[in-house]
């Protein structure tokens, strides 16, 4: 049973499309709050009964180490949260919640695909997969303008990187004869430092920072994170961005393991123009979803500034900071699912006073910018404490890694404004007339999946010991 | 559960209680804050009479594992650097607690968050890993916000709100930079001070790597004390604070930085803290003299107070500066008396800006007049300010003026010159200008605090300010042994070599101090100056 974890996630997503079939209109919500808890089953069942081999499948293609595991129960957790704040968040009448179900199901196993894809043809396989099924996703609301506006930037955008991708993929099977992760790094040091064969990786990474929405891929993130349904925002912020890092670490540790200077060189400039032109555009930004667009553009930055340091601890830092970033972002765009019922707005002014009309949505928000910023005691400090360390001990190697801590720095001081800004409006900005007065209401399904990511930013925060161990052995495996 | 966790966890126990109490029961808020800052308070006492003078060593040590990969513990302990500031923090935790009643509004959150940043104050002292030491004064930072932006006063509440929160972030993150820095340049994998600080003394850093680290480390911490030019958030800030806020930040979580500064930077980074102190010393004059000379300016009480409370920092910078036996004593007295004195007078300020909805000094006058106890406070704490003996911050800042008068002379008698004469012209402008002269007829109903309850956050903080203003010896027996360690790294024991002993340091000189100490500071500490005992009648 190596690939149980898939099977299971893809037999939930087929069964509910035939049962879809069966279930009266009115009865269908059940179908996704059923989704849920399967989900919520093989997530538990992955600390159960999955062991990591590290084994195989697919002649060598697929492989579960833990490493795959990590990321798999990543995004298991990411589709759980996901999924329930889809239940409550308010629906296309004409299209059934059931079909969203099981293509956030379908997205959910390419992921899982992608964490333990070995072989640059399953990777390519898996991303193609989460990818096309994003672009049904984010065009969901099709009665909307801007659902499917996003819908079509994506669908050219990401053709454009798939078109990069495949097309590197191509160089390196030209220079080399094989797409196989191993036998690719044992090939012979003329082969792995050609220039079709570097052009080829050059290639892979433009396609894959595509989806980490790493400068220059960014154009993209904006505009479809703002029209696309706040889930499915939620979703490809989370998963879709962790696909591209679980990827991007795994061929990078296999075929560039000290990451030659130049490789550095480039990544470094990514990380650096990332963190700068996201934590700059966020500042204007009036739309939470923007907002957040611009600040996964910023944390694509720090992500990167991890993989640069190409230390165990650096990638561990990496792992550990996606966790953190999992909580924030499920608790953020969860909470603008819940608002957004009652006010079908989604601006940060349409916020204010949202701590009279909810407390537990407020204070939900707010932790999750306070994470986001990087302030004690939430997962997001301890997340970034690990990658400035990392950074910072790989500095005496690489001058650099120096100018990048600095940018880093400035950068959480001024995404500092922009995040207590929300927190502000949602505290102190008196509400419009309008709306002063009439309270959220908030059912138990998603009061348990908000105080899921509550309990997950602190824990993370003040107790992260455990998830320090589990990213650490994870990167072990790939060292 | 030990003393020391016990002090530390009762505010966040409390919070976590508030967290889970239903809205509707909104007496219990205040009784919940009001109770576990007593317990810590009572804690801290317990603290202070249990601990042992005379001694470097480290008392009340706790440690329990927490990152093992990274090399975090959670360690604390107590000794004579921080003992002082943790009762002192304990006991303006109470009073802030205690001088929170105008808040009528959102009691949940507001007492939450306080006992939150109480916690974060308490822990930050309480902590010898450098880990849970950053981590614990961030934790003051969200609710610091929270409570200046929700209930703050002032037109520019949201300007002052961010432009605190930001200034504090980039010197706690320039201070987190040179904290890791240190972690990884000193190779000791560990990030307890005693265990770097013993590797550190056994294997010193290179010249350039401590040349490296310690600007940021100066600089950090220098941004979240109000050094000069760095201190422009902070008079504007308290001015918008609610009291309890202002009494807190100023008075105990400012002390964050001197006390990493003490704590941290000078001893682990000696040769470094050799070649700056030239400089802190010229930038201590900018925060004695410029900012002595604003406040003089000030036609507000808040602001008045804000100003001074970053002048006065200014002293324990010289006294840093000093690099001496002394001068660092000094310091530390002066942090511990300012912390009670800041809370005291913004306390004071916060109820008067309550009760009488300004504190301009055009609309006011006579107050003394319809408000005698809170009158006679409000003049002590300002004649305490400007050093008049028989306040706590006379004992630390004679001591800090006579450790710092070999090493910086001019920066000395300026600083004397500021402290005593500016420091005296803007406190005694204001007491003429809020307490004498003729009372305008809008205030002729005014009426004082009424019921001892209400006045025992303001007389305890007095009467601490009067206890160790009259008894300095309590806090320099206590402290001295630690800061004589401090020496030690800073010059070697070579130098420092000196007929002291954990004893009786007090009276025996230490080569490097200044001539005239050893002769002052005996009689300083055993005979308290005269006035004291008119100030104690002022009191009752």
């Amino acid at each position: 049973m190596t690939m149980g974890l898939e099977a299971a996630v893809l037999i939930t997503a087929l069964a509910l499309l035939l049962l879809d079939l069966w279930t009266p209109p009115a009865e269908k919500r059940v179908l996704s709050y059923a989704a849920v808890i399967a989900v919520g089953v093989i997530f538990l069942a992955s600390f159960a009964f999955v062991t990591p081999g590290p084994r195989t499948a697919f002649g060598g293609m697929y492989v579960l180490d833990e490493y795959a595991l990590y990321f798999k129960r990543f995004f298991l957790l990411a589709a759980l949260l996901v999924l329930l704040f889809a239940v409550e968040s308010p629906a296309d009448r004409e299209r059934s919640e059931t079909e969203y179900s099981a293509l956030t199901l379908f997205a959910l196993t390419g992921m899982m695909f992608a964490a333990s894809a070995n072989d640059f043809s399953l990777l390519f396989l898996a991303l193609e997969l989460v990818t096309i099924t994003f672009y049904v996703l984010t065009s969901y609301h099709r009665r909307q303008p801007v659902s499917l506006e996003a819908g079509a930037k994506y669908l050219i955008l990401g053709a454009l990187s798939s078109a990069f991708l495949v097309y590197g993929i191509a160089l390196v099977y030209g220079a080399s004869g094989t797409l196989s992760l191993p036998r690719l790094a044992a090939a012979p040091a003329d082969v792995l430092r050609g220039p079709l064969f570097e052009t080829g990786l050059l290639l892979v990474f433009a396609g894959l920072a595509f989806k980490l929405a790493a400068v220059p891929f960014q154009v993209w993130a904006p505009d479809v994170y703002q029209g696309a349904p706040t889930p499915t925002t939620a979703f490809l912020a989370i998963g879709s961005k962790a696909a591209g890092i679980a990827l991007l670490v795994r061929w990078l540790m296999a075929l560039l393991p000290g990451l030659d200077p130049h490789w550095q060189l480039l990544l470094m400039i990514v990380a650096g123009a990332s963190m700068v032109y996201g934590v700059l555009c966020a500042i204007p930004q009036r739309n939470l979803k923007r907002l957040l667009a611009y600040s996964s553009i910023a944390n694509a930055g720090y992500l990167l500034l991890g993989i640069c340091t190409t230390t165990r601890e650096g990638l561990a830092a990496v792992l550990f900071y996606l966790a953190g970033y999992l909580f924030a972002l499920a608790a953020a765009f969860g909470v603008l699912c819940l608002v957004a019922r009652t006010t079908e707005e989604e601006e940060i002014s349409a916020l204010a006073g949202l701590h009279r009309q909810s407390p537990l949505l407020a204070a939900t928000l707010a932790t999750a910018m306070v994470s986001l910023a990087g302030i004690p005691p939430l997962a997001g400090f301890f997340g970034k404490f690990l990658l400035l360390k990392a950074a910072v001990s790989r500095g005496e190697v690489s001058h650099g890694m120096y100018a990048l801590v600095g940018i880093a720095i400035l950068g959480v001081v001024i995404s500092i404004y922009y995040y207590f800004g929300v927190i502000r409006t949602l505290y102190w900005t008196e509400p419009s007339a309008r709306r002063q007065g009439c309270r959220i209401g908030i059912n138990w399904p998603a009061r348990v999946a908000l105080w899921t990511c509550l309990a997950g930013l602190l824990w993370l925060g003040i107790f992260p010991n455990a998830v320090v161990n589990l990213a650490d052995q994870a990167i072990g495996t790939l060292m | 559960m030990d003393t020391l966790s016990f002090i530390v966890l009762c505010p966040a126990a409390g919070a976590a209680a508030i967290a889970l109490t239903p809205r509707r029961f909104q007496f219990l808020f205040r009784l919940i804050a009001l109770g576990t800052t007593l317990f810590s308070l009572l804690g801290a006492l317990a603290l202070f009479a249990g601990f042992e003078p005379g001694t470097a060593r480290i008392q009340f040590e706790e440690y329990m594992p927490w990152v093992d990969s990274v090399g975090i513990g959670f360690h604390l302990g107590a000794d004579g650097l921080n003992l002082g500031l943790i009762v002192m923090a304990a006991l303006v935790g109470f009073a802030a607690a205690a001088a929170s009643r105008e808040i009528t509004d959102r009691q949940k959150e507001y007492y939450l968050l306080l006992l939150v940043m109480i916690c974060g104050v308490l822990g930050t002292f309480a902590s010898l890993d450098l880990f849970f030491f950053y981590f614990f004064h961030e934790l003051a930072l969200v609710p610091t916000f929270l409570m200046m932006g929700i209930w703050g006063r002032g037109e520019r509440r949201a300007y002052a709100t961010f432009k605190i929160t930001i200034y504090l972030s980039l010197g706690a993150l320039l201070v987190l930079l040179g904290l890791i820095g240190l972690y990884v340049v000193s190779d000791a994998k560990t990030f307890d001070v005693v265990e770097l600080g013993r590797h550190l003394a056994a294997h010193p850093l290179s010249e350039s790597a401590q040349a490296t680290l310690f600007p940021l480390l100066l600089f950090g911490f220098g941004i979240l004390v109000s050094l000069w030019p760095f201190h422009t958030w902070a008079p504007i800030a308290y001015d918008t604070a609610p009291t309890a806020t202002a009494m807190l930040h100023a008075g105990v979580l400012k002390k964050f930085g001197l006390y990493g500064l003490l704590r941290v930077a000078v001893p682990m980074l000696p040769a470094a803290a050799r070649d700056w102190i030239g400089v802190l010393a010229v930038l201590c004059l900018g925060n004695l003299l410029y900012c002595g000379l604003v406040a003089m300016r000030q036609r507000n009480l808040t602001l008045l107070l804000g100003n001074s409370s970053v002048a006065h920092m200014g002293f324990v910078f010289l006294g840093i500066a000093s690099l001496t036996l002394v001068g660092i004593t000094g310091a530390v007295v002066v942090m511990v008396a300012h912390g009670l004195l800041a809370a005291l007078s913004f306390g004071l300020a916060g109820f008067l800006r309550e009760r009488l909805g300004t504190v301009e000094f055009d609309n006011l006058g006579g107050l003394l007049q319809r408000m005698p106890f809170v009158g006679t406070a409000l003049a002590l704490a300002l004649l305490a300010g400007c050093g008049l003996p028989g306040f706590a911050n006379f004992p630390g800042e004679m001591l800090v003026l006579f450790g710092a008068w070999k090493a910086h002379p001019v920066v000395v008698s300026l600083a004397a010159w500021a402290g005593l004469v500016v420091g005296a012209v803007y406190a005694l402008r204001a007491v003429r200008r809020l307490l004498h002269g003729p009372l305008p007829a809008r205030w002729a109903g005014l009426t004082d605090l009424a019921g001892a309850w209400p006045k025992t956050p303001f007389a305890l903080l007095l009467a601490a300010l009067i206890l160790l203003g009259c008894f300095p010896r309590l806090l320099t027996e206590r402290i001295q042994a630690t800061t004589l360690d401090i020496i030690h790294a800073v010059h070697g024991p070579s130098l420092a070599e000196s007929p002291a002993t954990p004893n009786n340091p007090q009276t025996q000189p230490l080569q490097s101090s200044s001539s005239v100490a050893p002769a002052m500071t005996p009689m300083l500490l055993q005979k308290p100056p005269p006035t004291d005992a008119r100030a104690q009648q002022e009191d009752s």
